[in-house]
């Protein structure tokens, strides 16, 4: 059932010229930037002459690509979720699945998982795209996994709380405001504190746990870090709808 | 077993303490069609939500076969078809497209979806529309699509909210004849403002106002409150009203316009026949005598003016 809806999600993207205008501009942008990093690469390592100035290729392209991805998540993400529950609502929809035998959780996470893989198709794009690299030198495979990965539980958390933002108002740009910027604060958060980099506040900021996927590393902290968000947020989805039959 | 389909049982629903429907009880049996009518405003709209799971009653319980609506959604929401009051479609997509997402989330067997879509395309007239966007469908042409939606797991009750807006006069009696079809072998819950369409469609009817029942009962009942024992009759040279007053069971004589008069009678004592004998008799010019039938309209404002007086 779960991927019914995540089906039907994927469906209304495509079938509107939405999905596919944020996906190709986002890919546009990204394979801009990969560009710029494959031409840096060659000016800064040939002005770099002691070994310890030298960086792999997959890392110095890498952090180019990945660095700049999230930032343009940042503004497409919320762009994504705001139509999730809100148009339902305005167009009047949500009684269509509500009538259907499938539950609140069903319809929260098959539109979760909709977006999810949405998502997916672009980080897999970011991917192979780093991976051409491997045509003409030796790249590192893990560091582009972890880099990959991290993104994606980053997206995640996006979504996660982009949903949520969708299912409070009627109005889908209302939902893009508020996820943006939340979302921002979330991110430099970390910044803000950067005096206090131990301070509790400091560690709530989605940025500090995607730093060790950018490093190349899984840290299991993390992960639950990020299994933490989405689910607090899928939850209370869950529950705002929950409440919209209970109060009316 | 019972042949009950739906149960509801002393629904009330509150919002933000004015209550919008009630203490509302009722039932409806395998090849029925009820009818439920009402004023705006008068919750029908809440009663068909909480009927279908969208809204929670604030006192009550609503089974479907028999099965608990708070308890097993699931299993009870898998029995109802249901047409909300704003047609439920999404517009970007295709009637196929659309139909075949509905079927899939109301579990019908992959297998079957394929025909199930076309089933309920040719019942609402829509096979020859497949590949348009529902987005560039007319205004009843939407509402076709929203009520094949409401049928197309074949659902045991069919609740439909207005189901005749905006379509024409030839697509309403298609629908009339549908839903009747649906009666036959399900029960349908049909909420309208169109009296007529009660009268040729539903077994039985409920009227609702300000969210209290105040009629329930079968067509029947109804067209009996219709009826009523009044004679409409015409003279060219009428008599005094007095000696019409007194015909045997003539109660009250009223003039009404232009030499017409409206006579009220006693139950099953028509004078009708001693009126035109009368007539002949005397040369009253007598040229018209018919009953009086107040319409639906009246009986429906009547039943829910009286309550409002109570």
């Amino acid at each position: 059932m779960i991927l019914n809806i995540a089906r039907k999600e994927l469906k209304s993207l495509f079938a509107s010229p939405m999905g596919w205008t944020i996906l190709a501009l986002l890919m546009a942008l990204l394979g801009n930037f990969y560009l710029t990093g494959v031409n840096k690469y060659f000016e800064v390592m040939s002005g770099a002459v002691r070994p310890a100035e030298r960086v792999g290729v997959t890392i110095f392209v890498g952090q180019t690509v990945f660095g700049i991805a999230r930032y343009i998540m940042l503004f497409a993400v919320p762009l994504l979720t705001m139509r999730l529950i809100s148009e339902e609502r305005r167009n009047q929809t949500l009684p269509f699945l509500f009538s259907a035998p499938i539950s609140l959780t069903e319809i929260v996470l098959g539109k979760f998982v909709g977006l999810i893989i949405f998502l997916s198709i672009l980080i897999v794009y970011i991917f192979t795209m780093l991976v051409t690299l491997n045509i003409w030198s030796d790249i590192d495979f893990g560091y582009l996994l972890a880099n990959s990965f991290g993104l994606w539980l980053l997206l995640g958390s996006f979504s996660a709380l982009g949903i949520y933002f969708s299912s409070l108002t009627k109005q889908p740009i209302i939902a893009a405001i508020l996820s943006f910027i939340s979302l921002f604060a979330l991110i430099f958060l970390e910044s803000m504190f950067a005096s206090d980099p131990n301070h509790w506040f400091a560690y709530i900021s989605l940025m500090k746990h995607f730093q060790s996927f950018s490093r190349g590393m899984i840290d299991t902290s993390d992960l639950i870090y990020f299994f933490l968000f989405i689910s607090t947020f899928l939850t209370l989805t869950i529950r705002r709808l929950d409440a919209e039959r209970l109060r009316g | 077993m019972s042949n009950l389909t739906l149960e509801a049982i002393e629904l009330t629903r509150l919002f933000g303490g004015r209550e919008a429907v009630k203490n509302v009880s009722f039932h409806l049996e395998k090849g029925e069609v009820l009818g439920f009518l009402g004023p705006n405003g008068a919750g029908k709209s809440t009663t068909m939500r909480m009927l279908t799971g969208n809204l929670a009653p604030s006192i009550g319980t609503v089974k479907i076969c028999g099965i608990d609506i708070i308890e097993n959604p699931k299993e009870a929401k898998a029995l109802i078809g249901y047409l909300p009051e704003m047609r439920p479609i999404y517009k970007e997509l295709t009637v196929d497209e659309f139909l075949t997402i509905a079927a899939r989330l109301h579990r019908v067997p992959s297998k079957q979806i394929k025909k199930a879509v076309e089933i309920a395309k040719e019942k609402c007239g829509l096979s020859h529309m497949s590949k348009r966007l529902i987005e560039n469908l007319s205004n009843g042409y939407q509402q076709r699509v929203a009520i094949a939606q409401a049928i197309i797991h074949n659902p045991l009750v069919v609740i439909l909210d207005e189901p005749t807006v905006g379509l024409d006069p030839i697509q309403i009696r298609e629908i009339r004849s549908l839903i009747r079809e649906i009666g036959q072998k399900h029960s349908v819950i049909l909420s309208t403002h169109i009296l007529p369409e009660v009268e040729m469609v539903c077994d039985r009817v409920q009227i609702i106002d300000k969210g209290n029942l105040v009629f329930h009962g079968s067509i029947d009942e109804l067209k009996q409150h219709r009826q009523g024992n009044k004679l409409m009759v015409g003279f060219s040279k009428a008599p005094t009203i007095s000696t019409l007053k007194d015909i045997e069971g003539v109660i009250k004589v009223e003039k009404a316009e232009d030499r017409m008069y409206r006579i009220h009678f006693k139950d099953k004592q028509s004078p009708s026949e001693a009126i035109i004998k009368l007539s002949v008799k005397n040369r009253w010019g007598l040229f018209q005598i018919a009953p009086d039938q107040t319409s639906l309209e009246d009986v429906f404002v009547q039943l829910t003016e009286k309550k409002q007086k109570n």
